[in-house]
């Protein structure tokens, strides 16, 4: 990859501080996020998923939580060590985030154009009256008819998917380098879905946001993402291109995951089911991960932490089955 | 031809909606209005649709879990509608229900036995060892262990409370299980082990689920037939294959082509519907869904069109079939 990545990862560990001790929510990760690209970060409840995006905007509550070792690289900034001074002018200018909940993350107290230019005058230092024209030019761009009206309105005159188009107008009305979109339409209707899907991609193209997309759904990951981090137990499995991890699944758990949802296409006699329960975080210390509800397991899993290893452009692999393919 | 366990006909509820000072009636929310449909014995028949559409209240409604307006629910030749509180109470001996949130429909307070148990006092099987014997059968049933007896709800995860959940369906041995969103709350590979349990279960038992469900893989996976609902009415209903290949409906065509499908390669451009869900207080005049519908024709606007056979067990309410 030649050019330079938005946003850069490097060994982040963040852990929350409990009676029982520490537990690593997020161990050791690292990615890179380029300009325009959509990364797509998949798991189950529990992975770290979404206390990586929570880190990367610094917004993990202190204590208990701590970002406890790595660095986050935004264009070659250290964010870990910067200041809240610092990462409030970072935040909303080069990262936005729009949350799962488009309900609880608008004020219900305040009308649409109070909180959209709230922002704008904050970040770009304009008048009200300009930032009320950006604004209004921002909720057209998402799609919203009557963008005058609205800015008047308050969010629960507004149905779930108005809400998440202005929660989006929003995120990127101070033109974000990245925008971090947490289970964006977990809460929507599937005609909703997909219509707020491919928006994303559209603004996307348009304004060349780089997006990281968290989610569960698989099928999101197929419909919007160019690259996918398959997380599990607060470690990446796997990194692949979104047609490598659907055509080409190495990891254990990520063939388990693509086999255990049920198909509209198809209709298959039994579902494969994945043995046991998602570990709570901490529990698992030694070893791999998923070594308890794999059905590869070796002797090595239970006592060693493979790493991830390369198998081929960008496809990396936390398994002691692919070990072969060199190490990274 | 099987033999016909469940009968809904012209099933209606209305919820009052009030206004003023003096909280005088000025009008309904339709959330069912006019569902007719059949469940066979020994099949399962998914319910789906968006929120609000009215396929939850349906459940609930079948149960008298919430009165019905009006209609008629015939159940193993007795008109549901018509029993009396104590016969209705009875009746629930048959009739189970799952619900979706596996945290919200147990109580912290009881262990699990406890849990198991109250179904069979209420309906009266008085010998305590008798119930002891049946929890610890059920656990092991539904792939839990019977040491599990003992505890509590929150020393289980998500996916083993469903399971408990189930096994409280199954004390009565029901013939009838509607089960309401059962695995929405659930992560995926453990909401594939709870369907297969569910599938295991039937075949054992011999059950008949209504399974009511906004995801329409999970749909298609379990389901023999399934009936598709929009602003509280059935628009088209019908064998699950038939429905996924050739549906009828407009409505049901937007649906299956909003899912995003986990292929890369298949990244269709497809017709995305367009705008909100009307709100069920206030639906559209004619076809509730005319307003965003592509194929809307003047008829829509104006008349409401009926479920009508369109090809032998392939029901839609659409004028575009109404010749």
């Amino acid at each position: 990859m030649t050019q330079a990545p938005v946003l850069d990862v490097k060994e982040l560990r963040t852990s929350f501080i409990s009676s029982d001790g520490e537990i690593p929510a997020v161990d050791n990760i690292s990615f890179a996020v380029n300009k325009g690209e959509i990364l797509g970060i998949v798991g189950e409840s529990g992975c770290g998923k979404s206390v990586t995006s929570l880190s990367i905007m610094k917004l993990i509550p202190q204590p208990p939580g701590k970002i406890v070792g790595g660095e986050i690289l935004l264009n070659g900034e250290d964010l870990v060590p910067a200041t809240e001074k610092r990462m409030r002018q970072i935040r909303g200018n080069d990262i936005a985030m729009i949350f799962q909940e488009p309900m609880t993350s608008l004020n219900p107290l305040f009308t649409i154009g109070n909180q959209l230019v709230e922002g704008i005058i904050l970040h770009k230092k304009v008048s009200k009256k300009a930032a009320v024209k950006i604004g209004v030019e921002m909720l057209k761009l998402v799609g919203l008819p009557r963008a005058e009206q609205i800015m008047k309105e308050f969010p629960h005159q507004l149905s779930g998917g108005m809400r998440q188009r202005v929660m989006i107008a929003m995120a990127l009305s101070c033109d974000p380098k990245l925008l971090i979109a947490d289970e964006p339409t977990t809460a929507l209707d599937v005609t909703i879905q997909a219509q707020i899907l491919s928006l994303m991609k559209d603004l996307n193209k348009k304004l060349d946001t780089a997006i990281i997309m968290i989610t569960h759904d698989l099928g999101v990951v197929a419909e919007v993402c160019q690259r996918v981090l398959v997380m599990y137990a607060g470690k990446v499995v796997e990194e692949a291109s979104v047609s490598e991890i659907f055509k080409n699944p190495k990891h254990p758990y990520t063939i388990g995951l693509l086999q255990s949802v049920p198909d509209v296409r198809e209709k298959k006699e039994r579902l494969y089911s994945i043995p046991g329960n998602v570990p709570r975080p901490g529990t698992i210390t030694t070893g791999c991960r998923f070594a308890a509800r794999c059905d590869k397991v070796q002797e090595r899993c239970l006592t060693e932490d493979p790493e991830l290893y390369k198998q081929g452009d960008g496809h990396y692999v936390r398994c002691f089955l692919h070990a072969s393919g060199g190490e990274i | 031809m099987a033999e016909v366990l469940l009968k809904v006909d012209n099933l209606k509820k209305y919820f009052p909606l009030t206004g003023g000072i003096f909280g005088k009636k000025i009008g309904d929310v339709k959330a069912v209005d006019d569902v007719s449909f059949y469940v066979n014995k020994g099949e399962t028949l998914g319910l789906v649709g968006e929120s609000g559409c009215g396929k939850s209240t349906t459940g609930r409604v079948l149960m008298r879990l919430l009165e019905p307006t009006a209609g008629t629910v015939e159940f193993d030749g007795k008109d549901l509608t018509k029993l009396k509180a104590e016969e209705m109470r009875q009746m629930r001996k048959e009739i189970q229900m799952v619900f979706q949130d596996p945290f919200a429909s147990l109580n912290p307070r009881h262990t699990v036995e406890k849990i198991l148990e109250e179904p069979l006092i209420v309906h009266g099987i008085k010998d305590k060892d008798e119930r002891k014997r049946r929890v610890k059968e059920m656990l092991e049933v539904v792939g839990l262990n019977s040491y599990h007896a003992k505890r509590y709800p929150h020393q289980f995860s998500g996916g083993q409370r469903q399971r408990i959940g189930i096994a409280r369906a199954l004390m009565t041995k029901p013939k009838l299980i509607i089960a309401d969103e059962p695995v929405s709350a659930l992560d995926v590979s453990i909401q594939s082990q709870v369907l297969n349990l569910l599938e295991d279960l039937q075949k054992e038992f011999q059950l008949t689920y209504i399974f009511i469900a906004h995801d329409l893989g999970v749909v298609k996976h379990i389901s023999d037939r399934v009936g598709v609902m929009y602003l509280g009415r059935l628009v088209e209903i019908t064998e699950s294959e038939k429905l996924y290949e050739k549906p009828l409906h407009p409505y049901t065509k937007a649906l299956l082509a909003s899912i995003p499908i986990p292929d890369p390669d298949l990244k269709q451009e497809r017709e995305l519907l367009k705008g909100d869900l009307p709100s069920p207080s206030d639906p559209p005049q004619g076809c509730a869904f005319h307003t965003r519908c592509g194929d809307c024709m003047e008829i829509c606007k104006v008349t409401r069109p009926e479920l009508v056979e369109v090809e032998p067990g392939h029901y839609a309410a659409c004028h575009l079939y109404n010749k």
